[in-house]
């Protein structure tokens, strides 16, 4: 019985996190659109709602080409591994309160242990390889200068990534998602409940995180003007939707996991309490869904306001500017 | 440091706005876009798209078959066959008026050039057809190309 509920979970979980992808797809299109005074896809479907489907169709039409001199082993993983990965993130994440049944409680989490932030990290951070292995494998100099910039960019932000981990660490005393929330809910959400540090963090979080995946204003792995199309410039077809897939996927888990650290993650105050019923549960769902969907808008938004860094700038703002900041923050903090 | 603090991040900030007011605008406002194939951008007067054969108030083409148009054309892709008038207020009318419009540069030199006011370039611009021989266009087409 527990097996086959815990199964469910896992394919509820699953198919929430490829639910979103297409849904963000479209919302990208749509907001790209509205910023720039168009409309946005509105053929397919209502309001183009069916355009990612369309779009998937059209992709597995294609023909998949692979170069003659890539290195058949890394080139077939990484697209594997860049989508793989973040689904794995997904299963660190509580995505509502638990719901008691009978004598059985159920977390809405597929994988609930005390050391989850920590096991996220290591898991984030097999993103380099799927990029660094994509660019090498491809055999095309385009490609490689791509992987070189995502592997050098992913690294230098991956360090104040930690350094908010710390920060957490350091404020909630705990490395659990689940404990993270309901000690969010107890004494304030982290963002409000310690107000100077939490927000600073959550801003070099935020940055970090768009630097994490790949996002504009730091996407110069994949700067379409100088590297055709960056680490993915030889792959098509699904491989080409993989790597597409994974980065929306990565996406999502980064605004899950940044809601979940800074935003009170499925609770909210009034609206759902950390333990209880079915009815709890949806609005935690709810809850947890809308404070991500709020933070891929503002992902989106920064995405079609910004224009690239140039790659010097890019590096000299993590390492002169956003790293010692990092550390001086949480060095202040331990003092406090 | 200083320039940091200063001046090149915190400009960012009035562009975040611009986005987002554009963007409700957008939604709330309308948009740019000409959902084409439904909708067309309306040409202005003095557009030089197809061709068009002007008839005068009895019905008859204007045309006097006087081959100017034919002799301006630069494209050399008007062919006029004229014969004998049947009316007697002119001495040719048209037998055959073919106007190649893959050749055509839509210059206006013909609608310029003709001393009836017979021929004119009209707003319809849709060049696809299936064959070249359907876009070499004749007297009647032309007599009837409109709207
Ligand atoms: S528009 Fe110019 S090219 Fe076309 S038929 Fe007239 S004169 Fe010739
Ligand atoms: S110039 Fe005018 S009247 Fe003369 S042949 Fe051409 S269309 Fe006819």
């Amino acid at each position: 019985m527990n097996i086959v509920l815990e199964l469910v979970k896992v394919l509820f979980a699953f198919v929430l996190v490829m639910g979103i992808v297409p849904l963000l797809i479209w919302l990208e299109r749509k907001i790209s659109a509205w910023i720039q005074g168009r409309v946005g896809p509105n053929r397919v479907g209502p309001f183009g709602l069916l355009q990612p489907l369309a779009d998937v169709v059209k992709l597995l039409f294609k023909e998949d080409i692979v170069p003659t001199n890539a290195d058949k082993g890394m080139y077939f993983f990484a697209p594997l591994l860049a989508m793989v990965a973040p689904v794995i993130l997904f299963a660190f994440i509580p995505f509502g309160p638990d719901i008691v049944l009978a004598d059985y409680t159920f977390k809405l989490q597929v994988c609930d242990f005390g050391v989850s932030i920590l096991f996220f990290m290591a898991v984030l951070s097999t993103a380099v390889f799927a990029v660094a292995f994509g660019g090498w494998a491809s055999n095309n100099k385009y490609s490689l200068l791509g992987g070189i910039r995502a592997a050098s960019q992913l690294v230098s932000y991956e360090l104040i990534l930690s350094g908010s981990f710390l920060y957490i660490l350091l404020k909630w005393n705990t490395l659990s998602f689940r404990e993270l929330i309901e000690k969010q809910a107890a004494y304030g959400w982290t963002i409000v409940s310690d107000f100077p540090f939490s927000l600073l963090f959550f801003i070099l979080f935020f940055i970090a995180a768009l630097a994490e995946n790949k996002r504009a204003p730091f996407d110069l792995p994949e700067a379409e003007p100088e590297l055709v199309g960056g680490y993915h410039t030889e792959y098509s077809s699904m491989k080409f939707a993989m790597f597409f897939m994974g980065e929306y996927i990565a996406i999502t888990v980064m605004c899950f996991c940044m809601s979940v650290m800074f935003l009170g993650g499925y609770h909210f105050p009034g609206v759902v309490d950390v333990s209880g019923n079915f009815l709890n549960a949806l609005l935690g769902l709810a809850v947890i869904l809308a404070k991500v969907f709020i933070l891929i808008f503002i992902y989106m938004w920064i995405r079609w306001t910004l224009p690239r860094f140039r790659y010097d700038i890019l590096m000299r703002l993590s390492w002169h500017y956003l790293l010692p900041l990092t550390v001086i923050l949480i060095l202040v903090k331990a003092l406090i | 440091m200083k320039k940091f603090l200063t001046c090149t991040y915190l400009n960012l900030i009035p562009g975040f706005i611009l986005t987002f007011r554009r963007m409700v605008m957008t939604i709330f406002g309308g948009h740019f876009t000409i959902q084409y194939p439904e909708e067309h951008y309306p040409f202005r007067q003095g557009f030089r798209g197809e061709h068009r054969l002007k008839q005068d108030e009895l019905g008859r083409p204007k045309c006097v078959a006087c081959l100017m148009c034919q002799t301006a054309c630069p494209a050399n892709c008007i062919t006029i066959v004229a014969t004998e008038s049947p009316w007697p207020d002119r001495e040719k009318v048209p037998q055959s008026f073919q106007i190649d419009l893959l050749r055509c540069i839509y210059c206006g030199m013909c609608e310029e050039a003709c001393p009836c006011d017979a021929i004119e370039l009209t707003p319809k611009h849709m060049q696809a057809a299936y064959f070249r021989e359907d876009k070499v266009y004749d007297l009647t087409r032309l007599l009837h190309n409109t709207e």
